[in-house]
């Protein structure tokens, strides 16, 4: 279990690394809505970030409940994903950085992403953080385990 | 694309496409070899059909469904039988179905053939596994040959390929097969010779047999053997076999049969016929470059090469495993003759070893009496449990054997639906239940019982329910599993049968309206002639299921002996104090105790929350093997030591590392059973079938992974169990 517990946080470490963009969960009154996202993680695995413009569904979404699921997965749309694509559920909950974090945030987001520069860098643009909760890695097909993240 | 090629126009760079048995028969062919008329499937027409029909994202799911090394061979053998049935009941597409037929029709659709594996090997000739795919003889009709040719290019995934998949460079998107049709010769006398036999390198062997050689390949026919000297051709030696069987084509496939009288006193091979076998052998080898070990036959005195390939000789390991598991593969014959030995002999000794031991009052033994009685019964437990791995476990294959044939004749959306025809067949361990089911009710009908027992004063029931417990415990008291007896504390047994008394929701074990349709079915596949077969394929078949636990429970008797021998011995030690200064008696059993002593295998450590600062990782899903269908959502309970069986509560889910025939009488009182140890036939599954429950086996590391009190779901449809309620 030990030896699993290494294993899963690095394979974990590495999709997040190796994927650009993920799909953001979000939802208003019952209504859930998908996103697809540019995003960048802690490497302590605590803290996910990605970046909207603030006339968003999404953002809207979050100043109304600030819970969400972040998909990530290396799928390569062939039959071997079967055995080899690996996905992860992340959920948390999101809110924009504050002032004083912006700019480590910011570096870390565009080591990652730097042509979205001047994207994040205009004035209706949010920089948000999901603190993460818990990790459901599926594996397999149907492998699926859970890490939880503590506060 | 080239869908096949004909053995004349096959050259040197065909080779990766039509296989090793195609290209050395080809190559044999076009030196002037008698060679029967044959044409390669090639590999392209494999990736064709696993490409257009989706089989081969399906054959990802199934074998990656765990990893390899977390796998038994059964699990194995389970996973290779639902590729085989995906092969099977997925046609091949139109088009390509067209272009085979238009292949075929002109030289095969009245013939009868054989329809052969050719394996294209990286490195043919190092790797020439034998018998790790499929073959089909005497095969008639193009609806058929092209149904044999699927069931050839499913044995790519065979159980024997999966267990030398490293070998192989087994890999689902660049792995493929090429088949060799051939017309049927059916030689009155055939067989195989080696250029240079695996064991002596300056011989070489020839071995024949009457009739078709099959049987002689599969081993059910025993041939006579001559020794040549290698570089001669001079024979060294002839040893003759007991001649009584031969394998004949029959209206499908073979037959095999008594060999007639006149045959029995004469080789099937005169001096001058050996020769030319090996003259055979040895023209292949100058073709090839390399010994040869061929199969051939003679038809009216004409001598005709069947396949070649080169002689391989693995050096055996006895870390390797695996050629156990592939000599668990057994005849019908061989089956027959195991039966009756484990039912007219195995079983019998051992309920009479058993019964005699249990008349031998252990108090009355002085201490190095009992020390010897345990040192015995240690012995006997181990020499029976060689026997039963020499017997009992090849058994269980009569169980594969029938569910293969099944599949083949039934094609059934499920490849295991032949267990349900298996069951209800008056099993011991569901006899021993229902013992204690009847004890239940006697428990049930007057509460003074009630009281009695949860208060611990199980004595002083009434008459009848002691009547009744006395004769369970004396059948199966003393039955054990690794961890307890069943009897070993009466007050907590009727503590768990009182359970049983409080009504029971569910259907009893037994036979079902189904059964009795599925087995109608499946037997009007066979005519008139072939219908005795059938009666016995089945009923070998069902004795198969049914000794398979039963035999443990013969087995588990003997080692409740042992292991009550070891209590008394453990209780005298206890009651003397060690620092005494004690006679050697004491010491000499106190030495046999410890020795002797079950081991406790510990748990591998699963992580505990809280024990890391940061995170803490829990499994949420867990894949095994469907075994037993159906869905329980409930509480686990964890069994590991024999308190957590007695403490079973109704409606529980038994999560256990093997079931044992020994521990499930709690059984009766589960929702469901999930097992670390994986297989579609083993204990678990046929006890949850019997009792309708659902099971998931094969879960990794399970009694770590589950606490006792979680809430845990069982599906044993898709052969998960998910850990917890399904909200955040």
């Amino acid at each position: 279990m030990e030896k699993d517990f290494t294993k899963i946080k690095r394979d974990l470490k590495k999709l997040l690394q190796s994927q650009p963009l993920a799909v953001l969960a979000t939802q208003s009154r019952g209504q859930p809505y998908a996103s697809l996202v540019a995003f960048a993680s802690s490497s302590d695995l605590r803290s996910i970030y990605f970046a909207t413009t603030r006339s968003t569904r999404k953002y809207a979404n979050l100043a109304g409940d600030s819970r969400v699921a972040m998909l990530v997965d290396n799928r390569s749309n062939k039959a071997s994903d079967f055995r080899w694509a690996m996905a992860a559920t992340a959920t948390g909950t999101a809110k924009e950085v504050d002032p004083d974090e912006k700019e480590v945030a910011l570096d870390l987001y565009l080591s990652k992403h730097p042509h979205l520069k001047e994207f994040v860098h205009s004035p209706t643009c949010a920089l948000c953080e999901i603190r993460v909760q818990t990790f459901f890695v599926v594996t397999r097909f149907q492998h699926v385990v859970e890490v939880h993240v503590k506060t | 694309m080239k869908l096949a090629l004909s053995l004349h126009e096959i050259t040197q760079k065909d080779r990766p496409r039509v296989g090793g048995k195609g290209f050395a028969l080809a190559a044999m062919h076009q030196s002037g070899m008698a060679v029967p008329e044959a044409i390669c499937i090639s590999t392209e027409a494999y990736q064709e059909y696993v490409s257009s029909t989706g089989l081969m994202a399906q054959v990802h799911m199934e074998l990656f469904r765990k990893p390899f090394e977390e796998m038994r061979w059964e699990e194995i053998w389970d996973t290779a039988l639902r590729i085989r049935n995906l092969f099977a009941k997925t046609p091949m597409p139109g088009a390509l179905q067209q272009k085979m037929k238009a292949l075929l029709a002109p030289r095969f659709s009245k013939k009868p053939v054989s329809v052969r594996s050719s394996a294209p090997g990286e490195d043919a000739a190092k790797t020439s596994f034998a018998g790790l795919h499929e073959s089909f003889v005497n095969i008639q009709g193009l609806e058929s040959i092209l149904e044999h040719i699927r069931l050839v290019w499913a044995s790519l995934w065979s159980d024997r390929a999966l267990l030398y998949r490293q070998e192989l460079g087994l890999d689902v998107e660049k792995s493929t097969m090429a088949v060799v049709v051939q017309e049927m010769v059916f030689g009155e006398r055939s067989g195989v010779v080696f250029g240079m036999s695996p064991v002596q390198e300056k011989h070489s062997a020839v071995e024949a047999v009457y009739g078709l050689n099959q049987g002689l390949v599969d081993g059910t026919v025993e041939p006579d053997r001559w020794i040549l000297d290698r570089k001669s051709g001079k024979i060294v030696s002839h040893h003759p076999a007991r001649r009584e069987k031969i394998l004949v084509p029959g209206p499908k496939g073979v037959q095999l049969k008594a060999l007639p009288r006149k045959w029995r006193d004469r080789a099937p091979l005169i001096d001058e016929e050996v020769k030319e076998v090996y003259d055979l052998a040895m023209k292949a080898e100058s073709l090839f470059g390399s010994p040869q070990d061929a199969e051939w036959t003679y038809l009216k005195k004409k001598l005709h090469a069947l396949q070649a390939r080169p002689i391989t000789t693995r050096s055996p390991s006895s870390e390797d495993q695996r050629p156990w598991y592939l000599s668990l593969h057994r005849s019908f014959d061989n089956l027959r003759a195991l039966r009756t030995k484990i039912e007219k002999e195995l079983i019998p000794q051992m309920d009479k070893e058993a019964h005699e031991m249990s008349l031998v009052d252990l108090s009355k033994l002085s201490d190095s009496a009992l020390a010897q009685e345990v040192r015995r019964r240690s012995q006997r437990h181990k020499e029976w449990l060689e026997i039963y791995r020499r017997d009992c476990i090849p058994f269980a294959h009569g169980m594969r054997l029938f569910g293969k044939i099944y599949n083949d004749l039934m094609k059934p959306e499920d490849p295991f639906q032949f267990t349900a025809l298996l069951g209800g067949s008056g099993m011991v361990s569901v006899r021993r239940n229902q013992m204690l089911e009847h004890l239940a009710e006697l428990i049930g009908k007057d509460p003074s019982n009630k009281a009695c027992i949860l208060e611990g004063k199980g004595d002083d029931c009434r008459p009848e329910v002691k009547k009744a417990l006395k004769r369970v415990l004396d059948q199966f008291g003393d039955l054990a599993w690794e961890k307890g007896r069943m009897g070993e504390d009466r007050n907590r047994l009727l503590k768990l049968v009182l359970q049983m008394a409080s009504g029971s929701d569910r259907g009893k074990p037994g036979t079902t309206g189904d059964q009795e349709e599925l087995e109608h079915d499946f037997l009007s596949c066979f005519d008139e002639e072939q219908k005795p077969y059938a009666l016995e394929l089945l009923d070998l078949a069902r004795a198969s299921y049914r000794l398979r636990d039963d035999d443990n429970i013969y087995l588990g008797k003997i080692e409740g002996q042992f292991l009550a021998a070891l209590e008394e011995g453990r209780r005298r030690i206890e009651r003397r104090s060690l620092t005494q200064n004690k006679p050697r008696e004491i010491k000499d059993l106190l030495k046999v105790v410890q020795s002797e002593a079950p081991v406790h295998k510990a748990g591998s450590g699963a992580l505990q929350p809280g024990q890391r600062r940061a995170f803490s990782l829990k499994s949420r899903q867990i894949v095994g093997q469907p075994a037993g269908p159906g869905l329980a959502m409930g509480r686990a309970r964890v069994v590991l030591g024999s308190s957590d069986l007695f403490n079973f509560e109704k409606g529980e889910i038994l999560v256990c590392d093997a079931v044992d025939p020994g521990m499930t009488f709690v059984v009766p009182l589960a929702s469901g059973i999930v097992e670390r140890r994986g297989g579609m036939l083993i204990h678990g599954a046929i006890i949850a079938r019997e009792y309708g429950i659902p099971c998931v086996t094969g879960v990794p590391d399970a009694v770590n992974q589950i606490k006792t009190g979680d809430f845990i779901t069982v599906d044993g449809h898709l052969g998960i169990v998910i850990i917890g309620e399904a909200t955040l």
